[in-house]
Formats: structure tokens, C-alpha cells, sequence
């Protein structure tokens, strides 16, 4: 008996239990299902993780000021007022892997134009910021070292404050009050989205760092640095440089701690996302369980079948089946099953991830890797379990089995 | 003609726990081809047995067995799923049909598992159903069908491989007198085309219709015997009618 014979056989064997076959096919259903929409949620959410931490700027270094104790109770990162312009000015000079620097001042400061007013971070910056992040503008120009050194009152501003204060009109040229102080407008830079920790990256207002630090925060001390090296691969070696020449500048004794914290783009996406692999991960697993339990679902009803069709089965032998022939239409019959079951079961995932992420707004990605391989292992699951009842039904006996009431 | 069946000393022992039950002691009768043989016997006295093993379905322990001239006891356990589907028909008390499947597929069953291709499947099941009488009666599922017509199904069924042996287990056991009837003038049209028909009937009336007799008793056959006057179909049901008219009247 051929293959293309057995499927017949195995198809009309299946139809004749349409009720019984649903049922056993809807525990593979729900398994294929939850495996493909559960894996699809997780590397949304892992793909949106990716595309935020890659919003901040590729290839960046960060480097913050350390922690300070007063009394005992330590600030925090940035609570130190170690980092100076001149720090970053050295690191450009210094670290061969440093392309690229802007020191960072931040000052909380209210916007207003016209009749508009608006609250947001003034960051201090250099004319290197815009590279730095990888953030293109979408109209006007980014200032220039000389505006830093002139300390030039000009500044752009982030997506989220073009629309507060200006709507739908220009703001290229207009002059806004930053804390009382006018300011012209040369900028507006692209939309970023959140960031990993879900702050509205557009929130934001940069001018030169001169302005902000001495008429803004009145300090004269820095944030943080920026800097970005060419490739992502020679971050490690810019945090070495950095280290040590900050080290020597701010002449740290070799049993002493850093006054400062280096991190890279790299530390920050690798943390991100071993987190949420190990989401998919879970999620996976628990939608596998689901998926073994449809397994053995298939083969408690092959056992319950195979009691059930016993003269069913001394039929064929008497008729002219071999063990094998009857071996393989059992097989079959559960192949199908769990198969039918996981392209149904693939469609449903999919379909429910697409729910889950139009309803909870929340990313989902349904890799056709995902797709092939709960495919293959609902198929597996079915000849795996259904292996057991088929060699049970097709050695028995077939006087027994004819005279089976 | 020659013998289509010759048994030597066939026995066949069942183990159960400790006790063996020897159900064929010895049986040793040849059947010619194209003949028409009723076994009877008490219930025990190993016709079943006898059955089974001319029909493939079971091994005897020991003796020997030339089916169609070819030796049975030679062939690996293997290869008697072939030779059940190629040259042997089964027709059992109990109809024995796939329940909700067609009648043309259950006739179709046998042919599946031989490798015919379609065209001459479908040749081959019309065939014979048309025989059997049920031509009109192809997409009728056995609950749709009478118990008569249920066992005609499972004739065209143990036919349509065009066997040389078709083996009746109680054919008639489950029918009606006048099914019964129908059933034989079947089993005679179709022994005249050239089968060989041994059949197993605790019911003497239906021996009848046989040529040859053999009656079992303790794993062998007792008795061998010609049929003098053969029963007549035609005759038996005009006999039927009166007396079914008879006992109108009373």
C-alpha cells in the first residue's frame, strides 16, 4: 500500500470521527496557538526594547558623574560635580577611539511664546550633539561651534515642543523665552519616541552650552559626556582610554574609586535585551506545556480510538491490511491531526498577537522562524505520541480483534 | 479439476496459562476447486479454527497446508496479509461493514490495500456491487441498509479481489429465512461462476444448499458427506410462501 493510499485511508478514517477528531485537534489548536502568540509577543516587546535603546544614538558612550556621599547618604549618579567641559575637551583631544564629544548640562527651565508656555529640559550641548545621537533634523540648522563660543542665545527644539508652543506654524526664526531669556529658534529635530525607560526623548530643548550653564543651571560642572566612537566594537577600548585619562585628571589614587561612570550603548542593549529573552523564553515555555498537553491529548484519544476501532482494525487485516499498513494509517491519522491542527493553530496566533497588539498597544512579531518551528513540533508531537496506539493497534490479533464487541 | 485446498495433520494448540487447548487435532481433507463445502459441528469442535486457518487469519502449530498448491506454512507471517487480500473473501455472521462509511467505499476497502489505481478501482467496486444486486445502493451507508442487503455489500466486498476462496463464517446467521434464502441462490450463482465457497452454518437447512458436508467434532472431522438432494433457492421459497400462506388461513 503506498503513501498517497494511506492518507486516503487515514482521511476517510478521520472524517467518519469528525466530532472526536475536532476535539483532538483543538488541544493542538490552543497549543500551536498560544506557542505562536506568546513567542510573537515577546519579540514585539524585544524589537521595541532594540529600536528604543537605538533611538538614543549608535555607538555612544556615556559617561556620568559618580556618586557622592554627604553624611553618609549617597546622591546618586550625576550628584557629583566631577565632570567639567574641560574633561571633554581632553577626551577629544586625548582617546584615539573618541570620535566624537558633547558634554551635556541639563536644567529644568519653563518655555514661552506668545501665549503659549511650556515645561521642559534645557539640555546644554555642543555643536557635535546631533551626530553624537544619530538625530537628523527636520528643518533648520543645528548651531555651530562658534554659537557655543559666543555663547550665542539660538536653539533647537524637540518635536514635542514645536508642538506645545507653535502647533502648525513655522518656528524657524521665532524668538522664544527660555527662563526670561530670548532665545531664536534655528531647529527642529526629528522625532524620537520614548526611551527604554519610557521618557518622551521630543521633550526636550538644546542650546549651546555656554548659555545653559552659566545663565541657566549657574554651575560649572557638567551632566554627563557623550561621545560616540566609530564602531560599536571599539567602545570597549574608548571606556579604557576615558577611564584611565579621567582617572589621571581628576588624580585618583589607584586604591581609589572612579568619580565617574562609564556606560556604553552596548551594556545598556545587552542588559535590555537578556531581559527580554528571558520574556520569550518564558512565555515560550509556558505556551510549549500547553503544547505537550495537546500532545497527550492526541494520544489519549488514538488509545481511546484504537479500543474503540478494534473490529474496525480486524476488518482491514482480514481484508488484506498488513501490520504496517494499519501501523501507518494510525500514525497518519495523528500526523494530520496535530498538523491540521498547527496550521489552524498558527493562524490563530497569529491573528491573536495582531489583537493583543492593536488592543494593549503593544509591538508583537510573529517570525516565520516561530511559524516553522511550532509547525515541526506539533507534527513531531503528533507522531511522537501517536506512535504508541498505532503499534498497538497494529499488532493485535486479528481473530480477537473481529470478534471485539 | 484439481485440489484448490490439502491439509495434512493440522493441528492447532492454544496455550492458556497452563492448559493447552488443542483445537485442531489432526486434520487432514482436501477441497476441490470450484466446490461448494458446509462445515458444521458443535460449538468447540473447532470448525472456527479450521476457518481461520485456511483463511490466513490464524497459523496451525503444526501439519501442513497447500493452498492453490502453494505451501502456507512456507510463507513468513508477513506475507499473509497478501495472500487474505488476493485470493481469499470473507464474509462473516455479523456483516462486519465500517460503519458510516459508503457501501462503495467498504466494497473499495480491499483494493486500497493491493495497490489498484483508481480507474480499475472503481471498475472493479461497480463490478461488484452490480453482481451482488445493489448497483442502485453504492452511496447507502450500512445503517441505511438491511441486514440482507448489509450482507451483500460484504459479499461484493470479499469479491471484488477476485479471490479463488471465499470463506462464509455463519453467513446466514444474523438474517431472516427469506434473506437467508437470498443469500444461498447468491452464494450458488456465484459458485457456478467458479468459486470455490466453504462455509461454516450450524443450520442443517442451509448445509443443504452445499455439495459436501463435513461435520467437526473434538478438533476433527467426523463425517464427509455428498449431498444427496441439494436445496433449490426457488423451490425453497415457493415452499416458504405456502407455508407462510398456510398459516394465514389458520
Amino acid at each position: 500500500m503506498n503513501l498517497l493510499m494511506i492518507i486516503r485511508v487515514a482521511l476517510r478514517a478521520l472524517r467518519r470521527n469528525r466530532m472526536r477528531s475536532t476535539l483532538t485537534v483543538l488541544g493542538i489548536i490552543i497549543g500551536v496557538a498560544s506557542v505562536i502568540a506568546m513567542i510573537g509577543i515577546g519579540q514585539g516587546a524585544r524589537a521595541s526594547v532594540q529600536s528604543q535603546i537605538a533611538s538614543l544614538g549608535s555607538n555612544l558612550v556615556m559617561i556620568f558623574s559618580g556618586s557622592t556621599s554627604r553624611g553618609g547618604v549617597a546622591m546618586g549618579w550625576g550628584a557629583s560635580s566631577a565632570l567639567k567641559e574641560d574633561d571633554a575637551k581632553a577626551i577629544l583631544a586625548e582617546c584615539p577611539s573618541v570620535v566624537n564629544v558633547s558634554p551635556v548640562v541639563r536644567s529644568p527651565g519653563q518655555v514661552v511664546f506668545g501665549d503659549q508656555n511650556w515645561s521642559t529640559s534645557v539640555q546644554g550641548v555642543w555643536a557635535s550633539y546631533p551626530e553624537i545621537r544619530d538625530w537628523p533634523l527636520v528643518a533648520g540648522a543645528f548651531f555651530s561651534d562658534s554659537d557655543v563660543r559666543g555663547s550665542a542665545k539660538v536653539c533647537v527644539i524637540g518635536k514635542t515642543v514645536e508642538d506645545n508652543l507653535f502647533g502648525t506654524s513655522d518656528p524657524i526664526g521665532q524668538t522664544i523665552r527660555i527662563k526670561k531669556l530670548p532665545f531664536r529658534v534655528v531647529g527642529v529635530l526629528s522625532s524620537k519616541g520614548t526611551d527604554p525607560r519610557g521618557q518622551d526623548q521630543d521633550d526636550i530643548i538644546v542650546a549651546p552650552l555656554t548659555v545653559v550653564q552659566k545663565q541657566m543651571a549657574g554651575t560649572t560642572s557638567v551632566n554627563n559626556i557623550m561621545a560616540s566612537t566609530s564602531s560599536p566594537l571599539l567602545a570597549g577600548q574608548a571606556i579604557d582610554e576615558m577611564t584611565a585619562l579621567l582617572r589621571q585628571r581628576h588624580r585618583i589614587g589607584p586604591n581609589d574609586n572612579d568619580d565617574f561612570i562609564i556606560r556604553s550603548q552596548a551594556d545598556i542593549a545587552s542588559t535590555a535585551e537578556a531581559t527580554s529573552q528571558i520574556m520569550t523564553m518564558l512565555l515560550g515555555s509556558i505556551a510549549g506545556v500547553s503544547l505537550l498537553v495537546g500532545g497527550i491529548g492526541i494520544m489519549n484519544i488514538m488509545l481511546v480510538s484504537v479500543t474503540e476501532r478494534t473490529r474496525e482494525i480486524g476488518i482491514r487485516l482480514a481484508v488484506g491490511a498488513a501490520e504496517k499498513d494499519i501501523l501507518f494509517q494510525f500514525l497518519l491519522e495523528a500526523a494530520l491531526l496535530s498538523l491540521v491542527g498547527g496550521v489552524i493553530g498558527v493562524a490563530l496566533g497569529i491573528l491573536t498577537s495582531q489583537i493583543v497588539s492593536s488592543v494593549a498597544k503593544w509591538p508583537t512579531l510573529v517570525s516565520p522562524a516561530s511559524i516553522v518551528l511550532s509547525l515541526c513540533f506539533s507534527g513531531l508531537v503528533g507522531i511522537f505520541f501517536g506512535f504508541y496506539p498505532a503499534r498497538k493497534a497494529s499488532r493485535l490479533d486479528p481473530i480477537e480483534a473481529l470478534r471485539y464487541e | 479439476m484439481g485440489e484448490l485446498i490439502v491439509v495434512e495433520n493440522l493441528t492447532r494448540d492454544y496455550v492458556m496459562g497452563d492448559v493447552t487447548v488443542q483445537a485442531l487435532r489432526g486434520v487432514t481433507l482436501s477441497i476441490a476447486e470450484g466446490s461448494f463445502v458446509a462445515i458444521s459441528g458443535a460449538s468447540g469442535s473447532g470448525k472456527s479454527t479450521f476457518m481461520n486457518v485456511i483463511g490466513c487469519l490464524d497459523r496451525p502449530t503444526s501439519g501442513r497446508y497447500l493452498l492453490g498448491g502453494q505451501d502456507m506454512l512456507a510463507l513468513e507471517r508477513s506475507e499473509l496479509p497478501k495472500v487474505r487480500g488476493r485470493k481469499i473473501g470473507f464474509v462473516f455472521q455479523g456483516f462486519n461493514l465500517l460503519s458510516r462509511t459508503s457501501a462503495y467505499e467498504n466494497v473499495e476497502l480491499p483494493l486500497l490495500y493491493q495497490n489498484v489505481d483508481s480507474g480499475e478501482r472503481r471498475k472493479r467496486v461497480t463490478d461488484a456491487l452490480t453482481r451482488v444486486g445493489l448497483a442502485d445502493r453504492m452511496d447507502h451507508t450500512p445503517s441505511q441498509l438491511s441486514g440482507g442487503q448489509q450482507q451483500r455489500v460484504a459479499i461484493a466486498r470479499a469479491l471484488v479481489n477476485q479471490p479463488m476462496l471465499l470463506l462464509g463464517d455463519e453467513p446466514t446467521g444474523n438474517l431472516d429465512t427469506r434473506t437467508g434464502i437470498d443469500i444461498m441462490e447468491l452464494f450458488l450463482e456465484l459458485n457456478r461462476q467458479g468459486i470455490t465457497i466453504v462455509m461454516v452454518t450450524h443450520e442443517p437447512d442451509i448445509a443443504q444448499y452445499a455439495e459436501r458436508n463435513l461435520v467437526f467434532r473434538d478438533g476433527r472431522p467426523v463425517s464427509d458427506t455428498r449431498v444427496a438432494t441439494r436445496r433449490d433457492p426457488a423451490g425453497e421459497r415457493a415452499h416458504l410462501s405456502a407455508l407462510e400462506a398456510e398459516v394465514k388461513i389458520q
